[in-house]
């Protein structure tokens, strides 16, 4: 009885479930819908041709190979970062907070224009760069550094936390049982930081897969050289051939799919990790 | 191993942590470090792990100096307050741990570990919880557990920082009692960290009570119990109440008043604010005109005898057997 007094009606209870429903139907499920029902518009010979055309496959190795280079190294860079803001006490601390979050604050399209501006033609060290014969902007070195740009807030964010609540406890023990630095971080750091180091990297990858803003403007748009698969989506958009445009998207959006479900699996145990908890 | 610290300072920005402490501790001695929290006695024992570096002053284990010695290299064992068990690890692996991390020249044998790791947890009279994980067991049992995992590397000198400091007051009297018999079976030398005098009194073989960032004084825990040599040692170890006989102040303890009915010389008027009589003695709280309070320890047979409760007037005066320099 007294349950029943304290709690709302249930008219409100599955009337906000139904507007949230609705919302997210109309947002998130019905645009998803449609990628998929526009990608196969034509028949699956027609998607999977859209999928082995060339621009379309160098695209994806370009995404890939992006992928493969920023998120390793933010990875290292978040560990380095984390532990550094997290176990230790140092002047500008707070400024080095506030410059992982930069990326986040700042819009995508401002990142790239950033990199241009420094290694551009018309840029602060376009003349020097050309007179060597060093290409950045407009080509490949340059997408990876917009990416690292852009992506690198997500592997620190998600440690800073995890390292704050753990302390320096168990590597002081570590190091008084006789463990070197390095066996205390391969041993007794990272095992206890490993899920939430894992989260961070899927959300770093799927970022930087997914990134078009600061890839856009730094890319060039260079077909087959340095074209990832959000800027093939939008070319094949803009030239009106839809069904090869979300043929393309569809990738993504399974990407984003397989991010999802691999989150949640991670979250958990995660969430275990953060509470002390053991994961077994 | 036998410890010497000599002139040892320390400053945390502005605050003056530990102020040219010296002490010394005997191979195979259990000392205290007691003092109110800031006292610096856990920075103290931090300096002699290695796991801060003092700003002045020498540390010397065995007469050699051990200040350009890494932590890992100084083969002291450390127990933590919160025990920093590995939480990844179970009970077998983190005992291990300070095996396993040996160079491969040094390291012993899996079957070699094992056996080592069963020896020890059988020391702790913890056979069973080898495969649990640290978060399974109680506090009490994790803290035996980190003292086992401490013992494993075979350290000179054990450092146990607040031992029991988290624990609930009856493992703690239970565990203190089992660390003294701990120590008189291995007789490592161990130098043990508390806020809590009755801990130290009952544990250590000499007690060293710090303030301030300074030792106040070191002794057995008769010395400093009995022969306090300044006001902050008599009243950090227990309740005092101050008389003035002859000019002089006699600091006298809880269990050394008497309350009578009777006004006598030097005697302290006060009206029986609280009486508590659970326990081996009647515990009674005094509140003297001034409004402070006084606090005396009788027997039940003289509480009984007295015949007063809550709210009587009294006279406190030290019993007269302790006093007899003053011969009232």
């Amino acid at each position: 009885m007294r349950q029943k007094r304290n709690s709302d009606p249930a008219i409100v209870k599955w009337g906000l479930i139904a507007a949230a429903m609705l919302y997210l139907g109309v947002t998130l499920f019905l645009p998803l819908a449609c990628v998929f029902a526009s990608a196969l518009q034509k028949g699956l010979g027609v998607y999977f041709a859209a999928l082995v055309d060339p621009d379309a496959l160098s695209a994806m190795r370009l995404t890939l190979l992006i992928a493969a280079i920023s998120v390793p190294l933010n990875l290292v860079f978040g560990v380095a970062a984390s532990w550094a803001i997290a176990k230790f006490e140092f002047r500008g601390k707070n400024l080095l907070l506030a410059l992982i979050d930069l990326p986040l604050a700042v819009s995508p399209v401002i990142s790239g224009m950033i990199f241009l501006l420094i290694f551009g033609a018309q840029g602060y060290f376009g003349p020097w760069l050309i007179e060597r014969g060093i290409k950045i902007a407009f080509a490949v070195p340059g997408i990876v550094l917009a990416t690292i740009f852009v992506t690198f807030p997500f592997v620190a964010r998600e440690l800073i936390p995890v390292m704050k609540a753990q302390g320096n406890d168990e590597e002081e023990a570590a190091i008084t049982l006789g463990a070197n630095g390095f066996q205390t971080f391969l041993r007794v750091t990272l095992p206890n930081i490993k899920w939430g180091l894992l989260y961070g990297v899927i959300l770093c990858n799927a970022r930087a897969m997914g990134e078009f803003g600061a890839v856009s403007v730094i890319s060039g748009h260079i077909r087959g050289l340095t074209n990832t698969l959000p800027l093939h989506v939008e070319i094949l958009y803009n030239e009106y051939n839809f069904a090869a445009a979300f043929a393309t998207a569809s990738v993504l959006v399974l990407l984003a799919l397989v991010t999802l479900v691999a989150k949640r699996s991670v979250e958990h145990k995660f969430r275990l990790e953060k509470t002390g908890g053991n994961p077994e | 191993m036998s410890i010497e610290v000599r002139n040892v300072s320390k400053t945390f920005g502005n605050f003056k942590a530990l102020k040219e402490v010296s002490l010394k501790v005997e191979t195979g001695e259990l000392i205290a470090l007691l003092g109110p929290s800031g006292s610096g006695k856990t920075t103290l024992l931090r300096i002699i792990a290695g796991l801060e570096t003092a700003d002045g002053g020498d540390i010397l284990f065995h007469g050699e100096d051990a200040q350009d010695k890494k932590t890992k290299d100084r083969n002291v064992g450390f127990v933590f307050q919160h025990y920093a068990l590995f939480r990844h690890m179970t009970v077998s692996e983190n005992i291990a741990f300070g095996l396993r991390v040996l160079p491969k020249k040094q390291r012993p044998a899996d079957s070699e570990i094992k056996r080592r790791v069963s020896e020890l947890l059988h020391l702790v009279q913890l056979d069973w919880v080898g495969n649990r994980y640290p978060s399974q067991l109680s506090g009490g049992q994790r803290q035996r557990i980190a003292l086992a995992r401490a013992l494993a590397v075979e350290p000179k000198v054990l450092l146990l920082d607040e031992p029991f400091g988290s624990l609930d007051a009856k493992v703690r009297k239970e565990l203190r009692q089992w660390l003294r018999r701990f120590h008189d079976d291995l007789h490592i030398t161990s130098l043990f960290v508390t806020h809590d005098q009755e801990e130290a009194l009952e544990v250590a073989d000499r007690i060293v009570v710090m303030n301030e960032g300074k030792i106040e004084q070191t002794g057995t825990p008769d010395e400093v119990y009995h022969y306090p040599v300044n006001r902050f040692v008599q009243s950090f170890l227990g309740n005092v109440t101050t008389f003035h006989l002859r000019g002089s102040e006699v600091p006298v303890r809880p269990h050394d008043l008497a309350v009578s009915r009777m006004k006598e010389e030097n005697s302290i008027k006060a009206t029986i604010y609280y009486v508590n009589t659970a326990g081996s003695l009647t515990k009674m709280e005094l509140k003297r005109e001034d409004g402070s309070l006084i606090l005396a320890e009788v027997t039940h047979d003289e509480f009984r005898a007295l015949g007063l409760g809550k709210g009587a007037e009294v006279f406190v005066s030290p019993k007269k057997k302790i006093l007899p320099e003053y011969s009232i």
